[in-house]
C-alpha cells in the first residue's frame, strides 16, 4: 500500500534521505529503526507533506498514487496519518473545535456530509474512555500545558478518529511512562486490520514489545540499510547500531 | 524649548477658518481656550514622539466641511442604520454626526442621566483631544448616579450620515458616581471613505466606581481620531478595549490616569488591518497613587500592505508605591509588505513597584499549520482558525460573554471577508 521508491532527501543543500527504498503492505505493522541522525524524522515529514524538504528525486506511493505532489491537508485525507513526535501546541483552539475541524474536514475530503454534534461526542467519548483522556482535557487549548504522555495519547486519540489508511508513528514511545506507553500501544492495536498499515519509528525495542512489527527495518544515513523479523530488533537492543552506521559509511 | 512653529498646513488654515465661523462656540472661552491649545502646535507631525508612526499633519491633507446639524432627511437615514444594527444591552443612544439625538435612541435606564449639553472643559494636552474639544457641536453626558448598578450595557450609537466628504466631532462624558456600577459599549457606525471623524470620550470613575467600556470602530471613515480621557479615583476599577476593524487612518489614543490609591484599569484591544489601512493604538497610563494596578493587553492581525501601530507608556510617579504594571502587545503579520510598529516604554520614578513590558510580531507559525494540515485541514481554514485563536484569546479580556461573542462575530466576518478576497485576486 505505502511504497517508497528511491527517495533523495535534502534540507539546506545537506542530503538526509539518500536513496532510501520501502514497501509497507496492507495490514502490515513495519518498525524502523536506527540512531540519531539517520533521518527517521525526515522520513515521516516527507511522507506526511511538511513543507521545507527538498525531494531532488524518487517517489512516495499510497496505493499507487505519488502523494508527492499533494499537501499535506490532501494526503491526509487520502488516509495519511502522522502520529507527531513532538506535538505542536496551538493556543486558543480548544481540543474538541481541532478535533471537529478535524474530522469534518476528512469527511468533506470524502464528500461525506458534517457529523452530527451528539455523534461527534459521541465517537470522541468513546475513543477518549479508551484512552484514558480526560473529558476536560478536550476543552482545553490543543496540547498547551498537556504533559508528553497526554499529548501522545491526544495523538493517538485524533488517530482513532480520523481512522487512516496508512499511519506513521514518529517516537510514539518517547517520554511515555509504563503505563502511558502501554495504554498508546493498545490504541494502536486496536486499530490494526488487514487494509491498514503503520510504519512505526522509533529508538527502542520497548515500545516494539507492545506494538509487534511484522517487518523491521534499520535506517542508517539516510537508506535502509538491513530488514528481518521482530528479532532483528532484538538483535539491535543488544549490540546498538554501529554495525550498521559502519556498514552504510 | 518651543521649536519654532511650522507654517500652517492647508488643514490648519481650514480648521481655523471652521472654528472662527462658529461663531457662538468660537466665543465661549473654554472653547477658545482648546482651540488655541490646539492651534499652538498643529497638527501633530511624526517629530512629535507620541505621533511618530503617523504623521497626521501629512495624512490629512485638508479638512473636510464640517458636517450639518442633521435635517430631516438625515435622521429617517439614521434610523435606516440603526434599523440595520442589532441591539445591545438594555438601552441604546445615539448620536448623529456629533450631536446627541434622543429621538433616535432610549430612555436611560434606572439610575443613569443622559443630557446633551456643554462640554466641561478638560484641558487635554493633546493637540487633538483639544480640537475635538472645540469643534464638537455639543456633548453627550451618561451619569450613573452614585451606588446604582446598570443591569446591561448601555450602548451609544455615533453615527455618521450624509453624502459625500465631511468631518464630524463628538464629545462624549460617561461619569459614574462613587460605587456605582456600569458597561457602556460605543458604536461607530456608518462612516464612508469621505468622512473624518474625530472622537473624544472622557471617562471619570468616582471612588470604587466599576465600569466595563467597549469601543467597536468597523466602518471605513478615511480617517477616525478617537481620543478617550480616563480619570480613575481610589478603588474605582474600569476595563476598556477597543476593536478595529475599519477605517482607511485610524488613531485611538488613551490617557488613563490612576489618581486614587487602589485603583485598577484593564485596557485592552485588537485591530484588524488589512489593503492599505493603517491603525494606531497610543496609549498613556499614569500612576499617581499606590498601589494602582494596570494592564494592557493589544493584540493586532495586519494583513496586505496595512500598518499597525502600538504606542504604550505606563508612568509611574514618585508617590505611586506598590504600583503593579504590566503591558503586552503582540502582532501577527500576514503578508511581506504587513508592517508592525511596537513601542512599550516604562518611565517610573517609585522605587517600591512591579512593572513590565513585551511586545511580540511574527507570522503565522508554519509548524502550526503543518499539524493542522496533517489532519486535513486545508491551509486556508487551519490559517483562518489560528486567526481566530489569536483574535479570540484578546477579546476574551472583555471578560462579557455576550460582549465578547458579538465581537468574536466580527472578527468571524472580517476573516471569511478576508478569504474572499484573497480567492477573488487568485
Amino acid at each position: 500500500m505505502l511504497e517508497v521508491k528511491d527517495l533523495h532527501v535534502s534540507i539546506h543543500g545537506k542530503t538526509i534521505l539518500d536513496g532510501l527504498s520501502l514497501a509497507v503492505k496492507p495490514g502490515e505493522v513495519a518498525a524502523i529503526m536506527g540512531p540519531n541522525g539517520s533521518g527517521k524524522s525526515t522520513l515521516s515529514y516527507v511522507i506526511a507533506g511538511k513543507p521545507g524538504y527538498e525531494v531532488t528525486s524518487g517517489e512516495v506511493l499510497l496505493d499507487g498514487e505519488n502523494l508527492l505532489d499533494l499537501p499535506a491537508d490532501e494526503r491526509a485525507r487520502k488516509g495519511v496519518f502522522l502520529a507527531f513526535q513532538y506535538p505542536i501546541e496551538i493556543p486558543g483552539v480548544a481540543t474538541m473545535t481541532f478535533l471537529k475541524a478535524s474530522l469534518n474536514a476528512q469527511r468533506r475530503g470524502r464528500g461525506e456530509a458534517d457529523l452530527t454534534t451528539p455523534e461527534f461526542m459521541r465517537r470522541v467519548r468513546e475513543a477518549s474512555q479508551r484512552l484514558k483522556v480526560d473529558q476536560e482535557m478536550l476543552r482545553r487549548p490543543l496540547n498547551v500545558g498537556f504533559s508528553g504522555g497526554e499529548k501522545k495519547r491526544i495523538e493517538i486519540l485524533q488517530m482513532t478518529l480520523l481512522n487512516p489508511r496508512f499511519a506513521v508513528l514518529d517516537e510514539t514511545d518517547s517520554g511515555l511512562d509504563i503505563d502511558a506507553l502501554r495504554i498508546v500501544s493498545e490504541g494502536v492495536n486496536a486499530l490494526r486490520d488487514p487494509t491498514r498499515g503503520f510504519l512505526v519509528i522509533t529508538h527502542y525495542q520497548r515500545l516494539l514489545d507492545h506494538i509487534k512489527p511484522d517487518v523491521v527495518h534499520v535506517m542508517a544515513k539516510g537508506r535502509i540499510v538491513a530488514s528481518g523479523g521482530p528479532e532483528l530488533a532484538l538483535e539491535l537492543e543488544k549490540n546498538g547500531y554501529r554495525d550498521y552506521a559502519v556498514e552504510a559509511a | 524649548m518651543a521649536a519654532p512653529a511650522p507654517s500652517r498646513s492647508t488643514a490648519e488654515a481650514t480648521l481655523a477658518r471652521q472654528f472662527a465661523a462658529l461663531k457662538a462656540l468660537a466665543a465661549t472661552p473654554g472653547r477658545a481656550a482648546a482651540f488655541a491649545r490646539f492651534a499652538a502646535s498643529g497638527l501633530p507631525t511624526r517629530r512629535i514622539e507620541a505621533w511618530h508612526y503617523t504623521d497626521l499633519r501629512a495624512a490629512m491633507t485638508d479638512a473636510a466641511p464640517l458636517a450639518p446639524a442633521p435635517d430631516g432627511a438625515a435622521i429617517e437615514a439614521a434610523r435606516a442604520l440603526l434599523a440595520a444594527h442589532d441591539k445591545i444591552g438594555v438601552a441604546r443612544l445615539v448620536t448623529v454626526n456629533g450631536r446627541f439625538a434622543p429621538e433616535l435612541g432610549d430612555a436611560p435606564p434606572d439610575g443613569a442621566a443622559v443630557a446633551g449639553r456643554e462640554a466641561r472643559a478638560t484641558e487635554a494636552r493633546d493637540a487633538m483631544a483639544s480640537l475635538v474639544e472645540a469643534m464638537s457641536p455639543d456633548s453627550l453626558t451618561v451619569e450613573i448616579a452614585a451606588g446604582a448598578e446598570i443591569a446591561g450595557p448601555i450602548e451609544i450609537v455615533h453615527l455618521a450620515v450624509g453624502e459625500g466628504a465631511f468631518s464630524l466631532y463628538s464629545w462624549t462624558e460617561i461619569a459614574l458616581g462613587a460605587g456605582a456600577r456600569a458597561t457602556v459599549v460605543e458604536t461607530f457606525l456608518g462612516a464612508t471613505p469621505a468622512v473624518q471623524r474625530h472622537a473624544a470620550t472622557t471617562v471619570r470613575l468616582a471612588r470604587g466606581g466599576w465600569l466595563k467600556h467597549v469601543a467597536a470602530i468597523g466602518d471605513e471613515a478615511e480617517l477616525h481620531l478617537e481620543s478617550q480621557l480616563i480619570d480613575l479615583e481610589a478603588e474605582a476599577e474600569l476595563n476598556a478595549f477597543g476593536f478595529v476593524s475599519g477605517g482607511a487612518l485610524n488613531r485611538r489614543q488613551i490617557f488613563a490616569r490612576l489618581a486614587g490609591a487602589d485603583a485598577k484599569i484593564a485596557l485592552g484591544g485588537l485591530a484588524l488591518i488589512e489593503g492599505t489601512r493603517r491603525a494606531d493604538t497610543t496609549l498613556e497610563v499614569v500612576h499617581v497613587a499606590p498601589r494602582g494596578f494596570s494592564r494592557e493587553f493589544y493584540r493586532a492581525i495586519v494583513a496586505d500592505e496595512a500598518v499597525g501601530v502600538f504606542q504604550g507608556k505606563i508612568m509611574v510617579a514618585p508617590g505611586a508605591q506598590k504600583t503593579d504594571g504590566a503591558m503586552k502587545s503582540q502582532a501577527v503579520l500576514l503578508s511581506p509588505q504587513a508592517q508592525m510598529n511596537a513601542k512599550p516604554e516604562l518611565e517610573i520614578f517609585a522605587d517600591d513597584v512591579i512593572c513590565g513590558h513585551g511586545a511580540t510580531v511574527a507570522s503565522i507559525d508554519p509548524e502550526m499549520i503543518f499539524y493542522l494540515q496533517s489532519r486535513g485541514i486545508p491551509k486556508e481554514e487551519a490559517e483562518a482558525m489560528l486567526l481566530d485563536a489569536f483574535g479570540a484569546e484578546a477579546i476574551a479580556k472583555v471578560d462579557d460573554d455576550a460582549l465578547a461573542e458579538g465581537l468574536r462575530a466580527r472578527l468571524a466576518a472580517w476573516l471569511a471577508g478576508r478569504n474572499l478576497r484573497t480567492e477573488a485576486n487568485a
